[in-house]
């Protein structure tokens, strides 16, 4: 019987290097995060207040600028519309590639442009929309309904990837056993499929929401600048995002702390969003 | 220690006394296949007919020319080594072998004198007639212990408030009525792995077939749950035409009338039970059923 080697001082040495190497990486990287949250807190929660909440820009150049209300409900209305379209288009996609698509070309070709739609930056949706229904015109000018379009093809590829996922998690075996029964294949996938994947998809459309509403791109020129409260979709439209971006070059600087209250805000909003999704996640009867 | 009497193993559920469901409790454990109605007389089931069935995943030709009878009232067991294409085999009866991507089939499965591969014939039909039982148990996991049952009614869209009766009928023929009486709305992945191929067997008989396939529904069990699945094949046999597939010579020779042997996709020998294991006639036969490969 040969006596097991040592591990030799050289070799605890370089373990401990490389384990403060790494420590120290996550260090830098939490640094900006922390920076982020600290900035937004120290800034932001001081102008949060009843009125903060329950009042519109007013643009009076002297007293309280107003508050946030017109932005909170915009940003609501508008993914709200948004989610609309893209969920159940995403979902019908993803339904298509892994049911019925499979293998053949042209769902590859379909998941390949999904793929692709996911990196196009947010600002090309913005410039689209832009081009084909701001400056074509189409039912008036710079309207909220045109943000949400905007807001909904970014998030479409999000929604679908995701579903294509959380569907292609169902077992084979559970298909098979409804099929075997006499199943025709629509009803496996209304009364079998989407029941056992439901929880995973709703994930994935929150995801998809919490990342639609932080968007400020895609609304940039499509739907105008407001500042009262509406809740007419081809009227102008007053969002977080928008009213985030102009606040902030303001010289006044009760306007630029409002942007601070706003981002707060806008960051909360999307927190409770990502809790919700976990939470659903959580109940997931898929692993 | 494994006792004969499995029933003290299960949690005893006890009914209150002016319960009108309380009916035999001693005998509740045991299939209860009268439920189901009197067994048909003979020559009154349904013969299932291979002939010349060949069978493909892709180019690879995996079943070569198979002609086999399965008669109505018996158990057929078909045996093999792995790959040797047993399970496509019944996989290609009900035609949920061409579920697989790239698999077809040629030749027929005739079904007395319904050809299943006629293209005139409605798929969901041949499968709605010709159910089949997997290996691993496969409750729907998002439906309570009934809902699965009912699954297969719901998804083939019968209809009707015979429904509740249907379901009740189905687990008493499986036994597992006395064990689920009281649970009927929890979740059928609640219950133990025997629990749950009962449950998908009671979910397949609920549709009313004329044909159980089964695919090697023991593999997943402990052996008291292989018993019970065993003893219930031999109560529906009555009903029932019986294809069961199986790795496991021993539950071959205890549950079927005639046995099969397969080989690379073609049949080798197919003769009554006792006769296969104790004479075989082909020598490959004799070499498998004596462990000396596969």
């Amino acid at each position: 019987m040969t006596e097991l080697p040592r591990i030799s001082a050289g070799r605890r040495r370089k373990d401990r290097i490389m384990r403060g190497l790494l420590a120290a990486a996550t260090g830098v990287a939490l640094v900006p995060l922390v920076l982020v949250i600290y900035y937004l807190i120290y800034k932001g929660a001081g102008q949060w207040s009843g009125q903060f909440f329950t009042s519109d820009p007013n643009g009076n150049f002297l007293g309280y600028p107003g508050g946030i209300r017109s932005a909170i409900l915009g940003t609501i209305e508008i993914v709200a519309l948004a989610t609309l379209i893209s969920v159940p288009l995403g979902i019908a996609v993803a339904l298509y590639l892994v049911e019925y698509g499979k293998k053949s070309l042209f769902a590859n070709v379909v998941r390949y442009f999904v793929d692709v739609m996911t990196g196009v930056p947010s600002i090309v949706f913005g410039l689209f929309i832009y081009i084909v229904l701001v400056v074509a015109h189409v039912g008036g000018n710079f309207t909220a309904w045109k943000g949400s379009v905007a807001i909904s093809l970014l998030m479409l590829p999000i929604v679908a990837r995701s579903a294509e996922v959380v569907l292609n998690l169902v077992p084979g075996s559970l298909r098979e056993a409804a099929l075997a029964l006499g199943a025709p294949r629509w009803r496996v996938v209304t009364r079998v499929v989407l029941p056992t994947a439901a929880s995973g998809l709703v994930t994935g459309s929150l995801l998809a929401i919490a990342r639609g509403a932080g968007e400020t791109a895609p609304l940039l020129f499509t739907l105008g600048t407001a500042n009262g409260l509406t809740f007419n979709l081809s009227q102008q439209m007053n969002t977080l995002p928008t009213q985030i971006f102009s606040d902030i070059t303001s010289p006044r600087n009760a306007i630029v702390a409002r942007a601070w209250g706003a981002a707060l805000t806008l960051v909360v909003l999307v927190l409770i969003l990502n809790l919700i999704a976990r939470a659903a996640q959580r109940r997931s009867r898929l692993a | 220690m494994i006792r004969p009497d499995t029933q003290s193993k299960e949690p005893t559920v006890v009914s209150p006394p002016d319960s009108t469901q309380q009916g035999s409790t001693a005998r509740e454990e045991a299939p209860d296949v009268s439920a189901l109605g009197a067994p048909k007389p003979q020559g009154d089931g349904h013969n299932v007919v291979l002939e010349g069935l060949s069978a493909y995943y892709g180019k690879m030709h995996v079943i070569k020319d198979v002609n086999l009878t399965f008669p109505a009232g018996e158990v057929t067991a078909i045996i093999g080594p792995s790959g040797s294409g047993k399970s496509t085999v019944i996989r290609c009866i009900n035609r949920m072998h061409e579920e697989i991507p790239g698999a077809h089939a040629a030749g027929a499965v005739k079904l007395d004198d319904l050809d299943v591969y006629d293209p005139q014939v409605d798929i969901t039909s041949v499968r709605r007639l010709i159910g089949m039982v997997f290996q691993k148990p496969n409750p729907f996991p998002t439906m309570s212990i009934f809902d699965n049952v009912a699954a297969g009614m719901r998804l083939t869209g019968i209809r009707g408030e015979n429904v509740r009766e249907r379901v009740h009928k189905a687990l008493r023929a499986v036994g597992l009525w006395g064990e689920v009486k009281n649970r009927l709305d929890q979740p059928g992945i609640g219950l133990s792995g025997g629990q749950q191929q009962r449950l998908c067997i009671a979910r397949t008989i609920a549709v009313e077939p004329e044909v159980i396939l089964m695919d090697e529904p023991c593999s997943a069990l402990d052996p008291i749950a292989t018993l019970k699945v065993e003893e219930l094949i031999d109560e529906l046999k009555a009903r029932y035409t019986i294809v069961i597939v199986t790795h496991n010579m021993q539950q071959a020779a205890r549950v079927a009338d005639t046995t099969v042997f397969m080989l690379d996709g073609e049949v080798i020998e197919h003769a009554p039970t006792t006769e296969l294991f104790t004479t075989p006639k082909d020598e490959r036969t004799e070499r498998y059923v004596t462990g000396k490969f596969g």
